[in-house]
């Protein structure tokens, strides 16, 4: 520990929004550092890597004004969030500032932002159902406490809207509801605007980090983190179940790739970093649920795919971390069906421990799996359709045909209202009905 | 041989210490994190540290260990689940709570726990190294202990011990311990190689009759997320007809490991009904736990699979996934700065992937008995592309290829093997064996079930375009008994019983399709129309 602040004014240059900083003593991994222009702004960074006496130093703030003659402060200390039950309600910029008008609450504690990973050992199985209201999620792609599950998204389809519902409507097996962490990366101002709305009309807790689409690219790699750091706090010191959502992953990554471009790193796929498999991993890992403590952190992040392309490296290497997706169809979205979820890509890898008769009921297995499979069969045969054409096809495949428009327009489809689990079932079982399949 | 931190770089960090070999371990910090010197120059050496370098100050001590990365071989390792470096996780879990901290070090083993020694020689006997001396009783495993090295025993213990307590002595006066650390990047001794001859039955369909592994051998099946990877490997854990199963959980998801956890402690091995965790050996890094002992995780786990090997078992090392290996290591190589290869990986990916799977194979042991130790490990393409640089060199020296395939998981088809792109180099000799000790009609079967899912492609395409109907009678035959082969023979569902299938009774199911086929289309040929014909 040194016993005091270290201050230098030898920054040797500035590439974006790293900078080097030379003769420094005893420089710590991940430390931050506060900077001041003498024109007084100021800006915060941490340490990325040390080669003897000189530092490279990640800014977070802004970068703008920024010059050789800065003063760098070196605190001594990695990162930490300050934490506190009074988080909730609040709403914070993606330095853990308040930026909802109230002054900074009382910290009971600090942790770093980073957490540590949860003991495997440790780890209680994912089990216990949450009902999201959205038919194409319980029935279909059910969700537990404890799950990392995505939604897949392209450019114009309403993730906003889907992620909105499922906030304002999720509730616990009990009917309890969540507490909601709510990360917004890079958002524009009508999905700001979009958002501060849902939330206000919540009837559950939450607290919100927002980066807004103008303020620091680098605080989107912030904000998750202190978002995960509360979210486990309330979860794991408190007992809370959370709901941590965040939005958008995109941006999270395209800023992890602006980083690593300055840092002259050598560019993996599409120039993202080699090493951005652990990094998503380091934020997807920390949900979860641990034996023998109450509370728990499922997490929704969104993904925008880029030219709709799930084989692109975000989708990809968040597909490979977390429990399955949710994808949402352009096809569907133009057809009006909303939530446009594509069911057939989508999964959730953690349904089977969560259905069933205690949880869910009985039957669910049997009739989400009957869902698919003529569903499946259905979307095959549009193909061999628009070769043939309708009249051209045995009765028994017309009727498949008709199922497949039936379940995306009376089941997929259910706009802004909400269905319990047994609406849906039911909805289901109502549906098999009027479209009996051939005995297999 | 000490000195201090000159600077750090993702998990490795530079140190002023000379005298250092390559390999050897270092402590670095005043949190005392271990390392290993992965390159040397004069005066000073770099360290790929196994934990969160965050936090780590420069000019901070650091201390040479004198001693390469090793793990410690003992009775004790079976049901245990360790971490890259060998730590006891649940034993951690105590310790600290259910968060992984930094900087802790805690002995594999229970040094406390008495066990029972029975010699099998006696004092005076010449032995030569690998020799048997007696048995350790682990459960219902006969642990063997053998001799270091040769010489003539002067005194050999019977009955209790603890790891700490010798268990004999050696005329040479250095006394014999059941304990031994070996240093995990080394292949252990055996005296010469076999080539692989019996099948490693999975109990999995599509892997024993189309694509069989060899006790000995190795498979890789890589596959796009989602293509069932994991499934398979823990299904193959459960059910694979060998003593002992190395599971090495490589930078994968947590929730996945209390799963096989939970599962396995309920389950028991179907071959000798004793409960499965008392085979297995869970080795387990996370995606979010340090890559650095994500890249040395595989070595610690292959490791204990040879020194079960050496005892004559047959032992199956399951690691999933190799690509996060892979990339552990590229990681290590960039903050080397190394000159990268393809993809940004080291160019020596492929070299040390070849050697890495060289430990696998048949041998005669020191102590002149057989083991084998077969390896299935898993693969994740980035974008699911084959042609990416780690399944390129994976597919270099695997024996076995299955290929995931990302439609089929689409469909949920499980497991989603594509059968035409898929094979096993051991086909040969497997399927001799299965002719002689399942069914003679073993070969045959496999032949005509191979052939009916060939023509089935080929029909596929015309059927696109005329549709079913417009087929002949005979090829509309044979595409339902073709779906049929698909739904109930290659499909197996790992949530239900049929998740283990034994190879008669693989045999059995296919048999009576293929049998179906031929009276069908006898029929046929006798009027009968395709409509009217029985099902099954
Ligand atoms: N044999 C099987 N029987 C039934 N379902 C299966 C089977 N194999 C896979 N699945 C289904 O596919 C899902 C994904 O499988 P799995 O987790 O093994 O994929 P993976 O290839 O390991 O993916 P990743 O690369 O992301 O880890 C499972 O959650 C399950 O729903
Ligand atoms: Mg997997």
């Amino acid at each position: 520990m040194r016993l005091s602040e270290h201050r230098y004014r030898t920054i040797s240059s500035i590439r974006g929004p790293l900078l080097f900083v030379e003769q420094v003593f005893a420089a710590r991994m991940g430390e931050v550092v506060r900077i001041a222009c003498p024109g007084g702004e100021t800006a915060e960074g941490e340490i990325l890597k040390i080669d003897g006496d000189t530092a490279l130093i990640q800014v977070f703030g802004e970068t703008r004004g920024l010059g050789l003659d800065a003063d760098v402060a070196f605190t001594d200390a990695i990162r930490q969030a300050p934490l506190s039950a009074d988080v909730i309600g609040r709403v914070f910029n993606g330095s853990f500032i308040p930026i909802d008008g109230a002054p900074m609450f009382v910290p009971e504690q600090w942790a770093p932002i980073t957490g540590a990973p949860i003991n495997p050992t440790a780890r209680a199985r994912p089990e216990e159902f949450i009902e999201t209201g959205l038919t194409a999620i319980d029935a279909l792609n059910t969700l537990v406490k404890g799950q990392k599950l995505p939604i897949f998204s392209s450019a114009g389809l309403p993730a906003k809207e889907m992620t909105a519902a499922i906030v304002r409507n999720a509730r616990l097996a009990g009917g309890g509801a969540f507490v909601v962490v709510f990360v917004a990366l890079g958002l524009p101002h009508h999905e700001y605007a979009f958002y501060m709305q849902v939330l206000a009309g919540m009837e559950g807790d939450f607290t919100a980090f927002i980066n807004r689409a103008g303020e620091p690219v680098m605080e989107r790699l912030l904000a998750p983190r202190f978002g995960l750091a509360v979210a486990e706090h309330l979860a794991f010191a408190r007992g809370m179940d959370v709901l941590v959502v965040i939005t958008d992953m995109t941006n999270y990554c395209d800023a992890l790739r602006e980083v690593s471009t300055a840092r002259e790193e050598l560019p993996g796929r599409r120039g993202y970093p080699g090493y951005m498999y652990s990094d998503l991993a380091s934020l997807y890992e920390r949900a979860g649920r641990i034996r023998g403590m109450p509370g728990s952190v499922t997490m929704l992040p969104v993904v925008t795919m880029p030219e709709d392309d799930i084989t692109h490296p975000i989708p990809d290497l968040t597909g490979y971390i977390t429990e399955g997706q949710i994808v949402l169809s352009r096809e569907l979205h133009q057809k009006g069906v909303f939530p446009p979820v594509d069911v057939l890509p989508s999964l959730s890898r953690l349904m089977q421990r969560g259905i069933g008769s205690g949880r869910t009921r009985q039957d669910h297995r049997r009739i989400a799996d009957l869902l698919y499979k003529q569903y499946a069969k259905g979307r095959d045969l549009r193909r061999l359709e628009a070769i043939v054409g309708r009249e051209g096809m045995m009765g028994s495949d017309r009727l498949m045909l008709d199922f497949a428009d039936a379940f995306e327009r009376e089941l997929i489809h259910q706009g802004a209202a909400r269905r319990d689990i047994n609406a849906s079932l039911d909805g289901g079982i109502a549906l098999l009905g009027r479209f009996p399949a051939e005995a297999p | 041989m000490t000195g201090r931190i000159l600077g750090i770089a993702g998990p490795t960090v530079t140190v002023d210490i000379s005298g250092l070999r390559l390999y050897d371990m270092v402590r670095v910090g005043t949190a005392g994190l271990i390392g290993e010197v992965v390159r040397l120059e004069r005066g000073r050496a770099v360290v790929q540290v196994y934990e969160d370098t965050r936090g780590l100050a420069v000019n901070e001590p650091a201390a040479g260990m004198d001693a390469p990365l090793s793990v410690q071989l003992a009775p004790g390792l079976l049901g245990g689940m360790f971490d890259g470096l060998q730590r006891p996780l649940r034993r951690l879990e105590e310790l600290a709570g259910p968060f992984v901290a930094a900087g802790r070090e805690v002995f594999p083993l229970d040094r406390e726990r008495t066990w029972v020694f029975t010699p099998a020689g006696n004092a005076g006997d010449e032995v030569a190294a690998g020799d048997l001396l007696g048995h350790v009783a682990e459960g219902t495993f006969r642990h063997p202990v053998t001799a270091p090295r040769g010489g003539r025993i002067e005194r050999l213990h019977a009955g209790e011990f603890r790891l700490a307590d010798p268990i004999g002595r050696m005329a040479d006066g250095r006394d014999i311990f059941a304990i031994a650390p070996w240093p995990v990047r080394r292949p252990r001794p055996y005296r010469r190689k076999l080539s692989p001859s019996l099948p490693l039955v999975t109990g999995q369909r599509t892997i024993d009759f189309l694509f069989p592994v060899a006790r000995g051998g190795t498979a890789i099946f890589p596959g796009g997320f989602g293509t069932g990877k994991t499934i398979l490997e823990q299904s193959i854990a459960k059910f694979a007809d060998v003593d002992i199963v190395v599971y090495a959980g490589c930078g994968e998801r947590g929730n996945e490991m209390a799963e096989l956890l939970e599962e396995f402690v309920t389950l028991a091995d179907p071959w000798s009904g004793r409960p499965l965790m008392e085979r297995t050996i869970v080795v387990v890094n996370t995606s979010n736990m340090p890559v650095a002992a994500r890249e040395a995780s595989i070595y610690t786990a292959v490791s204990m699979a040879e020194y079960y090997r050496d005892m004559g078992c047959h032992v199956l090392l399951l690691a999933d996934s190799i690509s996060r290996w892979a990339e552990a290591l590229r990681e290590i190589s960039s903050s080397l700065e190394e000159m990268p290869g393809e993809e940004g990986y080291p160019t020596y990916l492929s070299s040390r992937l070849a050697a890495f799977f060289e430990r696998a194979g048949v041998v005669e042991t020191l102590g002149g008995t057989v083991g084998s130790l077969s390896m299935i490990l898993s693969v994740s393409p980035p974008g699911g592309d084959f042609t990416e640089p780690v399944t390129q060199a994976c597919l270099r020296t695997a024996g076995v290829f299955f290929m995931l395939d990302t439609a089929l998981a689409h469909r949920r088809h499980f497991p989603a093997i594509n059968w035409f792109q898929s094979y096993s180099l051991y086909e040969p000799e497997m399927v001799a064996h299965f002719d002689g000790h399942v069914s003679p009609r073993w070969s045959e079967v496999r032949r005509r079930c191979r052939e009916i899912l060939q023509r089935e492609e080929a029909l596929r395409e015309v059927a696109e375009i005329v549709g079913i109907e417009g087929l002949q009678d005979a090829d509309r035959l044979l595409m339902k008994v073709a779906e049929r082969i698909r739904h109930e023979f290659l499909s197996q569902n790992a949530y239900m019983d049929d998740a283990f299938s034994a190879p008669d009774r693989t045999l059995a199911r296919i048999a009576e399709i293929v049998a179906f086929h031929d009276r069908a289309g006898e029929q046929l040929k006798q009027g009968v129309l395709p409509d009217e014909l029985p099902r099954g």
